[in-house]
Order: C-alpha cells, then structure tokens, then sequence
C-alpha cells in the first residue's frame, strides 16, 4: 500500500494510491495534482526523532574526498524542515553551491531499543524518498554538518507515498535516480549504502529507543550538481516513488 | 505545574564566552580550522527527555556523565518566547566537536527538564547553581553568553524558524562537572523551581 497525507478542499486526508489517483480516507477520488502534498507521516505524540546519514556511500564519501566512515556519521533535523512532494524549496540569493540528496528514509514502525540486525526489519513500518538538500557555502567544522547547512526551513522535501514495508521486499537492492529539468544527474543503488538499514537499526537503538513515526535518511550516493532558481529537482527511488521539488531563490 | 516540552529541543555549543576562551587555542587548528561563525546547535530528541525527580540511566561503559546545567527557551506562538525553564543537559565526556555529538548527547533519557515553566525574567540576570549530592559544584552566569538570549535566537531565525512549543537551549558554561551513578544532581537558579535528576546504572 502506497499511503500519503494531503490537503484537499482546506482539509487534511490520509490517502492512498489506487489507480493513479488518491483515495482520500472519506472515500472519495482526488487527481493527484488538485491537493496539496504533505510529508505522508501520521502525526507523532512527541516530537518525531529525524536521524539522517552523511557519507554513506562509498562512492559520495569519495567525492567528497572523504574516506569512508568507520562509523555511521549522523547529524538530526527537526520536523520543521520537511515539506511535502510538490512543494518548493528556498534557495537564498547568492550562495554558490545549494544540491539535493536522493536518500531512501527508513519510517519505524515498532518501538526499537537495543534491536539486533536479524531482527531489525521487524522494526520497519515502511519507506519514503527524502531529499534531503544542502547549502555547501555554510559548512563549518563545527558538528559537521552543522545545522545552518542541513536543517533549513523548506530543505527536506519527503514523500510522496509513505510505502508499507512489507511491499519493498528487498530495500537494500534499490535503485535511486534524480533529475534535474528532466536530465539524469545522479544515479545509484542502495545496494552500495556503507551502513545498511539493518546495521543502522542495531547502531542507533542500542542507546537511543526510537518510536513509531522516526525516521532514518540513509545518505545519498554520487552525482550531487548544484541546483539554480526553477530548477524543478525529481528524486526517484525504484517502487517507493519520484518526489517532485521546485527550486525558488529567496 | 510541570513543564514538558512538545517541540524539538535545540542546544547551542560555545555560547559562553568561557567555553570558547577553553577551545580558543585548538579553532584555528585542524579539524575546525576557523572559529565558528553561525551558531552551533545540536538536538536533543524526544527519546532523552527525563522529568524532574526521574532516574537518568547511564550505561556500563560510561564511567562518568557531564553535567550541562542551562536554561531552555520555550517558543511560543510566531517566535514570542513562552519562558524558561531549567535543563540539564547531560553528555557523554568528549573532546573533539568536529562531527555531531549524536552518540554522546542522544542517550535516553540524558536531558533533564523542569519543573515548572517561569514566564517572565531576563535571561541574562539567570544564574544557575548545581549540586551534586547537596555540595555546590558549578555555576553559569547568563550574563556571561556569546549570544544573549535574544540575539542567539535572532541568528538562529536567520536560517531556520523555531516553532511554537519547540525550546532553545542558551548553553552550558565550561567547566562542566562530572557525575556518577548514585548522585543525585540539583540544577537551581534564583525564581526558578529547581530540577533535580539522579544517576542509575542502566538496566542490563
């Protein structure tokens, strides 16, 4: 089931994909161009705990000009940084190097303390594609990636379709795929992911309990390019969905 | 009533001056190799929040916890501030800040809040006390922040917006003590009601 979180006619729905339209909760049918997109995530009772990866590609660390990380390096956003699909992103006037990162987001479905890797995926409720940008001009080696980098208001697009887990039988053979105005610019599998889904769940719930709704964005691999005013930015993610994004300079 | 918050909950590292007197030496160095410029903040999730006269946790491989007395922020309604209320923010001891401390300030139940919300007051006239086991071990003078209150969370609105609920932590003075299973720690400050934690060994 492919399940998402709209706003049609003023009013917030859960939605799911039937037939290449949405079936809002009340029965009724939307095209999926007369609603507004939200992050297709049921609201949390506490703050939702948004863990997201850098360099968890072997061949992004590299680009980087990184070595690969011994250990998962994670940096937190809050929930206000999401968007929905469909949405536009800021891009503040002047900066030199603003680019998207196509990660698949893990969305936990069972409260996970001290899980082991054999039993992980019985803690995932489903998945979503998250781009996660970054404005590179405002990097510094201050808890790295800092906060005025990776957690903007607009800059994590996420969606559109919250997928049951149990519908992606093999989330660590993927194929990501972003398109900048319909160009190909980066291409990837998340079978090259350093830290898989299953180590991540061990790493993170052996001294933090993650709770339903939290979400883990797994890094991005090769092929970031910088992204300009219009640039309408399509990151896709083989049967989890192809999140649209707009770019507006601000 | 006690306070608890329904927001994220952001720290701010280095903003007392005596903290970035302590590191002055190293920022020009690898890895930092300049001092910061934007404010350097952090997050301590949902899953660290401990009330007032809760047990905090520690794990076997933890011989010792830093103890981060400070005050959070509470927002309110489009960026008005709600109050203040007392924090502990504990960590596991480390020395370098160059990637995010998530693995040393994420622990559950490794943020102490409380008690009561205080509306009013100018946070640079707060100065918090902690003691440990009832001897006084620490204090913070907010008077003493790189960023007053009102400028740091100018800064921070420059590039992300604090919502209604969530809470800015104002930082912790250097020289931060260290506490051990067993303790019991008071965070205290002059109009606000005090928070206090003790340290438990970790379920096994």
């Amino acid at each position: 089931m492919k399940n998402a979180r709209v706003i049609f006619e003023g009013r917030t729905f859960d939605a799911t994909e039937r037939d290449g339209q949405l079936l809002l909760a009340d029965g009724r049918a939307a095209a999926f161009d007369v609603v507004t997109w939200l992050p297709p995530l049921a609201p949390t009772p506490r703050p939702r705990t948004i863990l997201a990866l850098g360099l968890n590609y072997a061949d992004h660390a590299k680009e980087l000009e990184f070595k690969a990380p011994e250990e998962p390096l994670v940096f937190i956003k809050g929930e206000g940084a999401l968007i929905g699909h469909r949405q536009r992103t800021r891009r503040p006037a002047g900066v030199q190097f603003m680019h998207y990162e196509c990660e698949l987001a893990i969305v936990i479905g069972r409260t996970a303390r001290r899980v082991r890797r054999d039993d992980a995926y019985d803690f995932i409720g489903g998945y979503t594609v998250a781009n996660d940008y970054a404005i590179r001009d405002y990097l510094e080696n201050w808890y790295r990636p800092n906060l005025r980098v990776k957690n903007r208001d607009t800059c994590t697009p996420i969606g559109p379709w919250l997928v049951d887990a149990a519908d992606v039988p093999d989330p660590m053979n993927l194929a990501l795929t972003t398109t900048v105005n319909g160009t190909v610019t980066q291409r990837g599998s998340t079978k090259d992911m350093i830290f898989d889904a299953p180590f991540l769940i061990e790493y993170f719930s052996a001294f933090m309990t993650l709770q339903p709704g939290d979400l883990i964005l797994t890094g991005t691999p090769d092929g970031v390019v910088d992204c300009r005013h219009g640039d309408v930015v399509v990151t896709e993610i083989e049967r989890i969905g192809a999140l649209t994004n707009t770019i507006e300079e601000s | 009533m006690s306070y608890w918050p329904t927001g994220t909950v952001y720290g701010a590292l280095l903003n007392f001056r005596a903290e970035v007197e302590a590191l002055a030496p190293q920022m020009d160095q690898p890895p930092y190799k300049a001092p910061p410029k934007a404010p350097v903040l952090y997050v301590k999730t949902a899953n660290t929040w401990t009330p007032s006269g809760g047990a905090v946790p520690v794990p076997a491989h933890v011989p010792e916890v830093e103890v981060g007395a400070t005050v959070g922020m509470v927002m309110g309604e489009r960026g008005t501030v709600a109050g203040h209320v007392l924090m502990n923010d504990f960590s596991v001891p480390h020395t370098s800040f160059f990637r995010p401390p998530v693995k040393f300030k994420c622990l559950d139940g490794f943020l102490g809040i409380g008690g009561a919300l205080r509306t009013g007051g100018d946070p640079a006239s707060f100065v918090v006390e902690v003691r440990i086991n009832g001897e006084l071990r620490h204090t913070a003078d907010f008077s003493q922040l790189v960023r007053p209150a009102a400028r740091l969370l100018a800064d921070v609105g420059e590039f992300m917006t604090l919502r209604a609920g969530d809470v800015l932590l104002l930082g912790c003075n250097a020289g931060r003590p260290l506490a051990k299973v067993g303790q019991r720690i008071e965070v205290s400050a002059a109009g606000f009601e005090p928070l206090f934690n003790t340290l438990v060994k970790e379920a096994a």
